[in-house]
């Protein structure tokens, strides 16, 4: 997993609540079998002024020139500042994947949808969730002063602006653990292993239609 | 001490180890697999050289890319005509040939949607952990099972480790009591209950829907209410079992028989709540107050009665609220003040795991039947859910009567749902679907969704506008 210690970089707004990941990475692109090259396809949809497809060469394709990313203010972007239920839809792990590949290690919102929060710490992506009231501050800020950025410290789970405010958020104690250190949650969780093997057994034992079936 | 709730148990009974912050590394029972969203996971598992804990915990199906034209179809996967889509399905079936999972091909009479056809062969169970890289994966809950979507990144570790670590979620219990009027169905009453909670209403919840329209519905109406918990935020939908599922179950080919079918009644039967379990949320709304659904927006929450009326944002005192409403509008290209009912159809895509399954297609075949599809509609589809949904439709005669009345009788898949397929939208298109999501671009570019019940989509292909399915 890639780690997250800190994090300099412009701030981004995307100013709309319930940004769905059909939104964030349109299903065509989800055809590919990799991992990587979803940067260019990142909001595709209100981007670009014509439709996408998997493969493209971006370049020339026309760009709608009201969206914040396409603004050269934003063009070097790390930091991504969104609106209520961000990620909700669908369980694509695409979303962060496009995200990240365009240069977002942090997303800050009030509130993010359930799948899409937990896909992003896979990926090396600090989501922080922050007072409404707060966020509303921030993206005032962020209209108000060209380049703005922010200095995003995990270790110390605080935000500094360029503005110089400093405001302190909330992640779970293990997330950031493992978010910190870059760790294989696999391998964390092998280390379990005896602890699995045993809770099989007695439920196999309990629950034997549960197991050798389907094959 | 108050009891517990169904998800409570299913937590508890799957806990291999206790974490802190109300964490655990729970048992995952079975994990379903499709072409989109397990490629890189297969992959993270070569490149780690790790094998799966368990492959008979397994099942694969490809569903989001396959072609549902006769023609395409026919060809198996050296027939579909994109290469991008055709290496996706060839790329599951060799990680299911390399990795020793049983997989049903493209052909196979019992393909079709994950969710549809996990239920539809026992390989989904009541009592279950269940996980699959889908977000509609809350569907299976409908059978008393714990089942939710999870990323990739998720989908390799229960692959490697069969566990899932995660927090525990709240509980909410959703609950209709009264009966539903003729002609209102399970679509309008989860329609109606995302228009109440909103599309994060659900969000860390696991939410449970009971009450008597509940209990009286099919297998087939609680898959389609659970199937939509995800679009009320929920990552987990949950129906309590009883003996319409133990019915429902009993015989599936991979359900068990004999000495361990009576053991597994004798244990599904605990796989309810508690009566004095403790929901932190409890939400009821009354079955005769539903009337038929229609989303006017590009929110699943941006829905009314077919007899609403198009909202005005001008009259909205919430700026963010007013925003997405104008957006929604502009996009969806409609105005302020206009009746659902005045909405005019291009496409009717009958199908998606949501609503795709034999009542279904009988609900909307019942409304059609000895009626043609308006002229002013260029394209009407209905797509089962599976293979084995398609043969039985045709042995109850339900094609014949699709196609008599202009409709496309096609091949099972995930298809026009989210247009992953050639199945899609043009720029500008109304449909009315029986889908689950209307986001911006969901079923094509520029695409216009409205979210709709099998029996509305029906009535409005032949009205080409919406109409009350209640006065058919």
């Amino acid at each position: 997993m890639k780690s997250f210690t800190v994090l300099q970089g412009i701030v981004a707004p995307m100013d709309r609540a319930n940004v769905d990941t059909d939104l964030i990475i349109p299903k065509q692109f989800l055809k590919s079998i990799k991992r990587s090259g979803f940067g260019p396809y990142l909001f595709d949809e209100v981007r670009y002024l014509d439709q996408g497809e998997p493969g493209q060469d971006c370049t020339n394709r026309p760009i709608n020139v009201d969206f914040a990313l396409n603004q050269t203010r934003y063009k070097d972007a790390a930091v991504l500042l969104a609106r209520e239920n961000f990620g909700c839809g669908s369980s694509r792990e695409h979303a962060p994947w496009a995200l990240e590949d365009f240069g977002f290690h942090c997303i800050i919102a009030p509130s993010f949808a359930d799948i899409f929060f937990n896909n992003c710490f896979k990926n090396g992506i600090l989501p922080i969730e922050l007072d409404a009231n707060v966020v509303d501050g921030l993206f005032t800020e962020v209209y108000a002063n060209e380049g703005y950025s922010m200095t995003v410290d995990l270790a110390t789970q605080t935000i500094k602006t360029s503005l110089g405010e400093t405001v302190n958020f909330q992640v779970d104690e293990f997330r950031k653990h493992c978010l910190f250190n870059g760790l294989d949650d696999i391998a964390l969780t092998l280390n379990s292993a005896d602890a699995i093997r045993s809770y099989e057994q007695g439920w196999r034992e309990k629950s034997p239609w549960l197991f050798d079936v389907i094959k | 001490m108050s009891g517990q709730t169904l998800y409570d148990k299913l937590w508890h009974s799957h806990l291999v180890e206790e974490r802190d912050n109300d964490c655990g590394l729970i048992y995952i029972d079975r994990q379903l697999i499709h072409e989109v969203t397990s490629p890189q996971a297969f992959e993270g598992l070569r490149i780690a050289g790790r094998q799966p804990w368990r492959v008979d915990a397994n099942f694969a199906v490809p569903d989001h890319n396959v072609p549902t034209e006769l023609h395409e179809r026919s060809g198996g996967v050296a027939g579909i005509i994109d290469p991008i889509s055709r290496l996706q399905v060839q790329t599951l079936d060799d990680n299911c040939r390399d990795f020793d999972i049983l997989e049903f091909q493209v052909n196979d009479v019992r393909q079709g949607i994950v969710h549809v056809v996990g239920p539809e062969q026992g390989v989904t169970l009541p009592g279950m952990t269940i996980v699959c890289g889908d977000s509609h994966t809350s569907t299976h809950g409908a059978l008393g099972a714990l089942a939710q979507g999870i990323g990739t990144s998720e989908v390799e570790h229960v692959m490697a480790t069969q566990c899932l670590l995660q927090q525990r979620m709240k509980n909410m219990l959703v609950r209709v009591d009264g009966t539903l009027q003729a002609g209102v169905t399970a679509k309008d009453v989860v329609l109606a209950i995302i228009g109440e909670i909103g599309t994060a209403g659900g969000t860390h919840h696991a939410i449970e829907f009971g009450g008597e329209v509940v209990r009286a519905l099919s297998m087939e109406g609680r898959m389609t209410i659970c199937n939509m918990a995800i679009e009320a935020g929920a990552r987990v939908g949950l129906i309590g079992v009883d003996d319409i599922t133990i019915e429902y179950v009993k015989g599936r080919p991979y359900a068990p028989t004999g000495e361990q079918w009576d053991r597994a009644v004798d244990a599904w039967r605990e796989l309810h709540s508690d009566d004095d379990a403790h929901f932190d949320r409890v939400v009821e709304l009354r079955g005769e107050d539903i009337m038929p659904q229609v989303t006017w927006g590009t929110s699943p929450e941006m829905v009314l009665p077919v007899s609403g009326i198009i909202p005005d944002p001008a009259t909205m005192d919430h700026a963010g609220e007013r925003e997405a409403t104008e957006r929604a509008l502009q996009y969806m290209g409609l105005t302020p003040g206009m009746a659902i009912t005045d909405i005019q159809l291009d496409t009717v895509f009958i199908g998606s795991c949501t609503n795709s399954r034999i009542e279904d297609l009988r609900a909307a075949a019942t409304v059609i039947q000895g009626k043609h599809v308006a002229p002013t509609v260029k394209r009407a589809l209905v797509v089962p859910g599976s293979g084995q949904i398609k043969q039985q439709a045709e042995e109850e005669g339900l094609d014949k009567i699709f196609i008599a009345a202009g409709m496309e009788w096609r091949e099972p898949g995930c298809s026009m749902c989210l247009a992953m397929n050639s199945d899609k939208l043009g720029v500008g298109e109304h449909c009315a679907s029986t889908s689950n999501r209307n986001f911006e671009g969901r079923q094509g570019f520029g695409g216009r969704t409205h979210l709709v019940s099998p029996a509305m989509a029906a009535a409005a292909a032949v009205a080409g506008h919406f109409v009350d399915v209640r006065n058919w």
